[in-house]
This record gives C-alpha cells, sequence and structure tokens, in this order.
C-alpha cells in the first residue's frame, strides 16, 4: 500500500506543473478514497497548484527576514518586471509569480526563486538581469 | 581497491546561501582547473555543509594547510589552482585573514559560542558515514545497545533535564516515558524537521552538516520507548537536507545500524522520509501528524496526546531535530555533563539563527542562559552601517518584539516568556531604528493569517481582523479605539485557538503595542510613521539638487516621474506608489522622504 499521498500529489504536481482534476480522481480511484479527501489535500498545501502555471515559476519570500532586509524593493521590481501580481500567470504562458514562505537561506536575504534555481542578496537592480538569464 | 591518497583537499561549502551565491560554478572551475593542470587524482573535492561565514561564501578550505579563501569567483578559482595547489604558494588576496576580518569590522569569531551540536558541520562529509563514526559517531548507540536497559536511556535523558527544542520547551525524557509506558505493539518515533518559521534554519543545517546525529537519536529514542519505526517529516523547501538525509538512511542501512537486527542485537528500527509541501502549521506536531497520514494539515484537540494516540492512533514521540542531536552526546558523556551547560532551569546548548540588521548574520549555537544583548553586540557584532539597536524578535513569528531596555534579559523558556515572547525554534531577527513597529506587527499578522489552516475561527477570523486593523493603521486611517480593539481581539484569540500558531500569533502584537504603545498612538493621532516605512504616511519629494540625469525616470514602474534632461525632475503624488525604486537608484541623493 503505497499511502504517502503528499507524495503521489507532488509526483503530479512536478510531472504537470499542476494538479489536474483528472489526476484527482484517478489517485482516488486507486486508492478507493473518496475524491474530496485527495482534493482537500491539492488544495492544502501552498507547493500544490491546482491551476495551469507558467513555463517558469518565480518565488519570492514573504517572510521577515527578507522584508527587513530590502524585500519590498525587490517585490516591487519583481512585479513591475513581470507585469504579474502574486498568484497570477502571465497571458503567454511564461511566467508565473507566487510568494513562498521562508526558503531558509536567510543569511543571504532578499532571496527569490526561479523554479528550481535561488538566487540570494537580490536587489531591485539585479531582478531584470535574473529573470533574463538563459534557462 | 586501495584508498586513493590525495596530497591536497578542498574542502567546498555547498550550503544552500553558498549555492545561491554561485558554489556550483565554483565547483565547476575547480575540476576545469585540477583538469587543466593534470591535477585531478592528487586533489580531492569534498562537498561540505557551511564552513562558517556565510556572508562572505562562496569559499573553500584547502588542506592540508588549512587555508581558507573567501568571496570566490570562477577566475579566483583559476588563479588559487594554478598558485596554490601547483605551485604551493597561497594567494593571499583571496585568503581570509585577521585582516578581512578587521576590514569588515567584525569582531574576534563570536567568542561566546559553543558549539556542541553544530561542532561536526562543516568538518565532516555529511555524505560518508565514515566520517561520522570516525569522530565518535554512534558510539552513544552501541553503548545503549550493549549497556543500557530502555528504563535506564529514559532515566539518563530525565536526569539531563534536556528539554524540547522545537520551542515549547517540554522535557524530553517525560515525553519518552509517557510513550514508553504504553501498552502497545506498534509505536512509532517522528523526528520534525518542518522547520517552517521565517529566518529559522538551524535544523537546516544540522541536518545538511550531520545527519546521522539526528539519525543515531532517533534509534536510541525507538529503543528506548519501543518502537521499530521512524519518520522523519522534512518540509519540501529544503531539497538538499532531504538529499542528505536520504544518503544517511541509506548508509546507516547498509551498516546494519538501521533496519533489522541492529547491531546484531535482535533490535528493530527503520526510518522512512517523508516530505512537506508547504503547509507552515504541519510543524505542529497533530497536524504533521494528519500530513504523514496523507490528510490536510491541521491539527487537532489534545488530549489524547501523541504519545498516547499519535500517529495511525497509535503511540508516537515527536522530537524536534536538534532535541535528537542532543541525545548522542548525552548518552557519550552523561547527563552529569549535560548538566553543566546553562542556566538553572535549562540545561545545555541552543542554536540560533541571526537575521535582519546585524553585522553578523547566520547560525550560532551559545549556552542557554546568554542574554540578548551578548547575542546581539558580542556574537552578532552589533547592528549593521552603526545604527542603533530597536528591537529584537525572538520565537519566529509567534514571538514577540522585545526592545533595549530587556537587552540583559537570559535566553531561557522562562525568561522569554515573561516578556511576552517565546524560544520558538531559534530565530532571531534583530531590528535597527528604521524600523516601524506597526508595520512589523502588520507584517507577522499577514503572515500568521495567511498560514492559519481555518480550523479555529478565532484563529482564521481573528487573524484577519488584527490585520485589517493594522492594515488601516498603515494606511494613516487608523482611529481612537484602535490599540484597544487588538488587545481585546488578541485575547480571544489566544483562548479559542487549539494549537500554537492560534495561541502565538497575537504576540508580535501585543509585544510591539506593549513596548512601542507611541508609535502606535503617533500613527493613529498624528497620522506620523517615524522610520518611514508606512506608504499611506509618507510622501517623496525631488529635491533642487536633481541634476536631471532621468535615471529615476526610467526606473518609476509607475511612471510618476517627468522631467526633460539636466532640469529638475517632477514627481506626481497621485500615481506614486511609494515602492522606494527612485530613491535606490538617485546616485545624487536628491529625493527625499516625508
Amino acid at each position: 500500500m503505497n499511502d504517502d499521498i503528499v507524495a503521489q500529489l507532488t509526483e503530479i504536481n512536478k510531472r504537470l506543473g499542476y494538479i489536474p482534476r483528472a489526476e484527482v480522481e484517478k489517485l482516488a480511484r486507486e486508492l478507493k478514497i473518496p475524491a474530496a479527501k485527495i482534493f482537500g489535500a491539492a488544495t492544502f498545501y501552498s507547493l500544490f497548484s491546482v491551476t495551469p502555471r507558467g513555463k517558469h515559476v518565480v518565488r519570492f519570500c514573504e517572510d521577515a527576514p527578507c522584508h527587513v532586509a530590502g524585500g519590498r524593493a525587490v517585490y516591487d521590481a519583481i512585479r513591475a518586471a513581470l507585469q504579474l501580481e502574486p498568484g497570477q500567470t502571465s497571458a503567454d504562458g511564461a511566467w508565473t509569480f507566487e510568494m513562498t514562505s521562508c526558503l531558509g537561506v536567510c543569511g543571504v536575504a532578499p532571496v527569490l526563486m526561479v523554479d528550481d534555481d535561488v538566487y540570494g542578496n537580490v536587489t531591485p537592480e539585479r531582478v531584470a538581469e535574473i529573470l533574463t538569464a538563459d534557462r | 581497491m586501495p584508498d586513493q591518497f590525495y596530497r591536497s583537499h578542498i574542502l567546498l561549502c555547498t550550503d544552500p546561501e553558498c549555492l545561491a551565491k554561485g558554489a556550483q560554478d565554483i565547483e565547476d572551475a575547480l575540476v576545469r582547473a585540477l583538469d587543466a593542470h593534470g591535477l585531478r587524482d592528487e586533489v580531492d573535492i569534498l562537498e561540505t555543509s557551511r564552513l562558517g561565514h556565510c556572508h562572505t561564501g562562496p569559499e573553500i578550505v584547502v588542506y592540508p594547510e588549512g587555508v581558507s579563501y573567501i568571496n570566490l569567483t570562477p577566475d579566483a578559482i583559476t588563479e588559487i589552482v594554478s598558485e596554490h595547489l601547483l605551485k604551493g604558494r597561497i594567494v593571499q588576496k583571496y585568503q581570509f585573514t585577521a585582516e578581512v576580518r578587521k576590514d569588515e569590522e567584525l569582531r574576534a569569531p563570536a567568542a561566546k559560542e559553543m558549539r556542541i551540536i553544530m561542532a561536526r558541520c562543516g568538518v565532516i562529509d555529511p555524505e560518508n558515514i565514515e566520517d561520522y563514526i570516525a569522530d565518535e559517531g554512534y558510539a552513544a548507540l552501541g553503548k545503549v545497545m550493549s549497556e543500557m536497559s530502555p528504563r535506564n536511556v529514559i532515566d539518563e535523558i530525565l536526569k539531563s533535564n534536556l528539554r524540547g527544542r522545537g520551542g515549547a520547551g517540554f522535557p524530553a525524557g517525560r515525553k519518552w516515558e509517557f510513550a514508553a509506558n504504553q501498552k502497545s505493539e506498534t509505536k512509532f518515533v517522528i523526528c520534525n524537521a518542518d522547520e517552517g518559521d521565517p529566518g529559522a534554519f538551524m535544523n537546516r543545517r544540522l541536518l545538511e552538516g550531520d545527519p546521522h546525529a539526528v539519525l543515531e537519536g532517533m534509534i536510541i529514542a525507538g529503543y528506548a520507548i519501543g518502537a521499530h519505526q521512524g519518520y522523519i517529516y522534512c518540509r519540501a523547501e529544503y531539497p538538499i537536507a532531504v538529499r542528505t538525509i536520504r544518503i544517511a538512511i541509506r548508509q546507516a542501512r547498509e551498516l546494519s545500524l538501521l533496519g533489522k537486527d541492529i547491531m546484531g542485537t535482535g533490535f528493530d528500527f527503520d526510518v522512512e522520509l517523508r516530505i512537506g509541501a508547504g503547509a507552515f502549521v504541519c510543524g505542529e506536531e497533530t497536524a504533521l501528524m494528519a500530513s504523514i497520514e496523507g490528510k490536510r494539515g491541521e491539527p487537532r484537540p489534545r488530549p489524547p496526546f501523541p504519545a498516547v494516540s499519535g500517529l495511525w492512533g497509535k503511540p508516537t514521540i515527536i522530537n524536534n531535530v536538534e532535541t535528537l542531536a542532543n541525545i548522542p552526546n548525552i548518552i557519550r558523556r552523561g547527563a552529569d555533563w549535560f548538566q553543566t551547560i546553562g542556566n538553572e532551569k535549562n540545561k545545555g546548548t541552543k542554536t540560533f539563527t541571526l537575521a535582519g540588521d546585524v553585522v553578523r548574520t547566520g547560525l550560532i549555537e551559545v549556552p542557554l542562559g546568554i542574554t540578548l544583548g551578548e547575542v546581539v553586540f558580542d556574537v552578532a557584532g552589533g547592528i549593521k552601517d552603526g545604527r542603533k539597536f530597536k528591537a529584537i524578535q525572538t520565537g519566529g513569528p509567534m514571538g514577540g518584539c522585545i526592545p533595549e531596555q530587556f537587552l540583559e534579559t537570559p535566553i531561557d523558556y522562562e525568561n522569554l516568556g515573561a516578556l511576552g515572547s517565546i524560544m520558538g525554534s531559534g530565530g532571531l531577527v534583530v531590528m535597527d531604528d528604521t524600523t516601524c513597529m506597526v508595520d512589523i506587527a502588520r507584517f507577522f499578522m499577514d503572515f500568521t493569517q495567511d498560514e492559519s489552516c481555518g480550523k479555529c475561527v478565532p484563529c482564521r477570523i481573528g487573524t484577519r481582523r488584527i490585520l485589517e486593523i493594522l492594515e488601516k493603521i498603515c494606511k494613516g486611517d487608523g482611529e481612537e479605539g484602535d490599540i484597544e480593539r487588538l488587545e481585546s481581539l488578541s485575547k480571544f484569540i489566544v483562548a479559542g485557538s487549539l494549537c500554537g500558531l492560534g495561541q502565538g500569533a497575537p504576540n508580535p502584537v501585543l509585544t510591539t503595542i506593549k513596548y512601542f504603545r507611541d508609535e502606535y498612538e503617533a500613527h493613529i493621532r498624528e497620522k506620523k510613521c517615524a522610520a518611514k516605512v508606512c506608504k499611506g504616511l509618507i510622501s517623496y519629494r525631488i529635491l533642487d539638487t536633481c541634476t536631471g540625469c532621468m535615471v529615476c525616470s526610467r526606473n518609476c514602474p509607475s511612471h510618476a516621474i517627468t522631467g526633460e534632461k539636466k532640469q529638475v525632475h517632477i514627481l506626481n503624488d497621485d500615481l506614486c506608489e511609494r515602492c522606494g525604486i527612485c530613491l535606490t537608484v538617485c546616485k545624487f541623493d536628491a529625493i527625499v522622504v516625508e
């Protein structure tokens, strides 16, 4: 019995970028538990999305150590550069902008993540450079 | 195959902070340069966790000379390889010396620190179990298996007076005793590595730097309470810790230190890794168990306590990473030794993470009972940029902000509690005089209302109401009675919430009102933010000293600045979003905040 539902949802989220309804229902049939329970878990955890996300996901730390280290100016610079508010995906499907809770690398705050890459000591000026890097 | 003999060893810090500053490029450059000089078979590269100076990374240490190089770039590596490793000449300009430290106005490395739990971090290769064993690793497990009964183990931990490092400070031995007394075939040991407090990363560092110490603690805990299965619940935001744990579990199994018939004694204990998916509340023990069971990570009422009915209804102990890492030391060196560290009610050392406006941010380990002032000024080197200390926030988002007059307070569970704050997992955020305390309270409420799981109404709706009032005050719309409303709301939230999140959520608000009431009053009555932070209470103005370089107008995201080249620019206050970008890009200090 694979009871680790969170791990299975993580796998789907990673593979498809989000957790579609059909996958929830498939998992429910396999595990013989109500789809609502799985959907409940899928909507509870912030790393999961039940709506499609952009090709690249930009995550900015919203917590205090980044905030006091000049995070707000960086946050504004990201919003301006992407023309997105947190939670939004660009119309061309290239970018999603999300906030994340602490990534635990506060020694180099403010911190932002593009997909799986972490960038530290970010300044408003560096934002454009980070976002336009080849990936 | 005989062991490869290396002429030199390079320790490369691959802590996430150094990786964020380009440590991977450094490693690639090292490999390239060593290949180019044909030194690949003579020089070994070891990836370690933090070597000690995370603000000066990426860094390496070259042995046998023991030379530290800091602030590295790929070009610097090329030079170091051809000079130091090929010709044996130390490249002084990248070397970390006392001189560099003086330049950065750093004090001697953390004079009042005491490294016991973190002693191996950055010294051993965390991905090689033999390094751990060579430094007395698994000796405590050997002692437990050969000389001690489960009852002996619990007595030793009770005697040491070790208190849970997750935040509540509950005696670890008592927790174990409760679980040991339960009659059940199946019991569980859970290691809580869901370190979610903003600014706290001591558990990450420990798991990345010395994962076997935590595993050894878990196995001993399993033996003491009669459990055969353990879980490490680690948050998904820590990919490197996840990797080191996986490797540690595999290596321990290979040497029969984990799994069936441990050390040939007939005792079975295995550990499985579970990874979270981004939910702060899962650090709460009952929510964590729900998450392992695949449910929404929501807390439930206690009792029954996990020691009686925990994971899948079985007796379970949940210990923090740092609590478990203390166990091997206590067993090996004895409870009497542990008793000699700390103050009367608080024994041992505690790791803290320092963030915010101090000279030296990062991880420290100090004996419990050290004062807040000693940590801020002696260990962290004081406030950055010559500014003035304003407050220190302890215990993460559910902790309180402590002002200057209490800097002599010893850091322990009782004294921090008396000030309206908590020990928490050990995050310390230091704030200088440019910080607005109302804004900070708003900030923490934004966090807790976001992370509230929603189960308890006072927490779900109350934190939202508090946030709305604080936002109103920060916007300049505060009214008389708001402070009293915040206080009474806080009281209801504390009384009506099941878990530590709701019970602690009002702490930042209550402590800032208690110690910085004048700032709230200035915001509400005079519509003034002394720290010039709250956007609704400030405006930007361009001075006549503006040279008309146009940098600000080009960078302004809301197009609020207009003006011709070489003429004083004009700022349209209605369009201005007070983002502060103009302020940072202006080279002539011609923009002021009022």
